[in-house]
């Protein structure tokens, strides 16, 4: 399966990166990440964190950078590029635990024809 | 969350303010009373969460397992967190919680187990919390709820908040209970 994953350096996308990757072996998808850094979280640290995860296993990764607005992006090249999936962490909780849904989420599960995967 | 929330201007309230007894709507005694910190006070609010219809789950909570019942209410029943239980007998009916957001705000949630719903117990439990939280010094409380949670959207309307953020999945409500100290 070809997959297509947002990696931002949050703790949500942390976890999401641990079980694609993870399932990727097991399955042999292949995988692309798509780093979609801020001001604060460059792309290239992206990166690196990526090739962390990923130096352990015998998966080799495509990495794509975005830039900010990920979300639109996201879905574009998820549909031009005939993925089968787009992941996304979707961890985020308030203070009282409830479990929010951020901006790129939502506008990935509204807008995409591919299927998404949320990671909890 | 967002620290740039918007929060009304006028403050609401006063709140009566907890412990209170009522006879709710079908002739049961409740009686309101701040957490106390107590071993069977937290094995009752386990015993009403793991009771709870998994309808009326909101944004995941509570959860579903015992287990994880127990770890999410160590969180919110910890000491920088305000709580107030509804009570008839020994059985937990309701309860209401603040938590802090970090950001000098509170975060609110209510939860009236499906037995006790519309009875009248919620709006004594939302006001008796905020007369609680005002007691201790909050100024702002917000919380998000479900849009198609009308029951619930109504229950703030009346005792004061005020939709600030309606653009995501979840309507976001905020309400002042005190001026901001200068």
């Amino acid at each position: 399966m070809k997959v297509l994953l947002e990696f931002d350096g949050s703790q949500a996308s942390v976890d999401a990166l641990d079980r694609t990757v993870d399932r990727a072996v097991a399955a042999g998808d292949e995988l692309t990440v798509a780093l979609t850094g801020t001001a604060e979280t460059t792309h290239a640290a992206l990166a690196e964190q990526v090739e962390d995860v990923v130096a352990d296993t015998a998966l080799s990764v495509d990495l794509r950078e975005i830039d900010a607005e990920p979300a639109g992006e996201l879905v574009a090249i998820a549909e031009s590029e005939e993925f089968d999936e787009l992941v996304l962490g979707g961890n985020t909780t308030s203070p009282m635990g409830k479990i929010t849904i951020n901006k790129t989420a939502e506008f990935v599960l509204l807008n995409s024809h591919v299927t998404v995967t949320l990671v909890r | 969350m967002n620290s740039n929330r918007r929060y009304p201007d006028t403050v609401s309230g006063p709140f009566e303010t907890p412990p209170l007894e009522f006879v709710d709507r079908t002739g049961r005694t409740i009686e309101i009373r701040p957490y106390d910190s107590s071993e069977a006070e937290f094995d009752a609010l386990v015993e009403m969460y793991t009771e709870f219809d998994p309808s009326d789950r909101a944004q995941g909570i509570p959860p579903g397992k015992e287990s994880r019942v127990r770890t999410w209410l160590e969180g919110i029943l910890a000491d920088d967190c305000l709580n107030v239980i509804a009570w008839d007998g020994t059985r937990a009916a309701g309860h209401s919680t603040l938590v802090p957001d970090g950001d000098n705000d509170y975060e609110l949630a209510i939860f009236v187990l499906q037995d006790y719903q519309q009875a009248g117990i919620g709006t004594h439990l939302i006001e008796s919390l905020l007369g609680y939280g005002d007691e201790h010094g909050i100024c702002k409380v917000w919380l998000t709820v479900e849009r198609w949670n009308h029951p619930a959207v109504s229950l703030y309307e009346k005792v004061g908040f005020e939709t600030t953020g309606a653009e995501s999945f979840e309507l976001e409500m905020a309400i002042r209970i005190d001026e901001d100290d200068e």
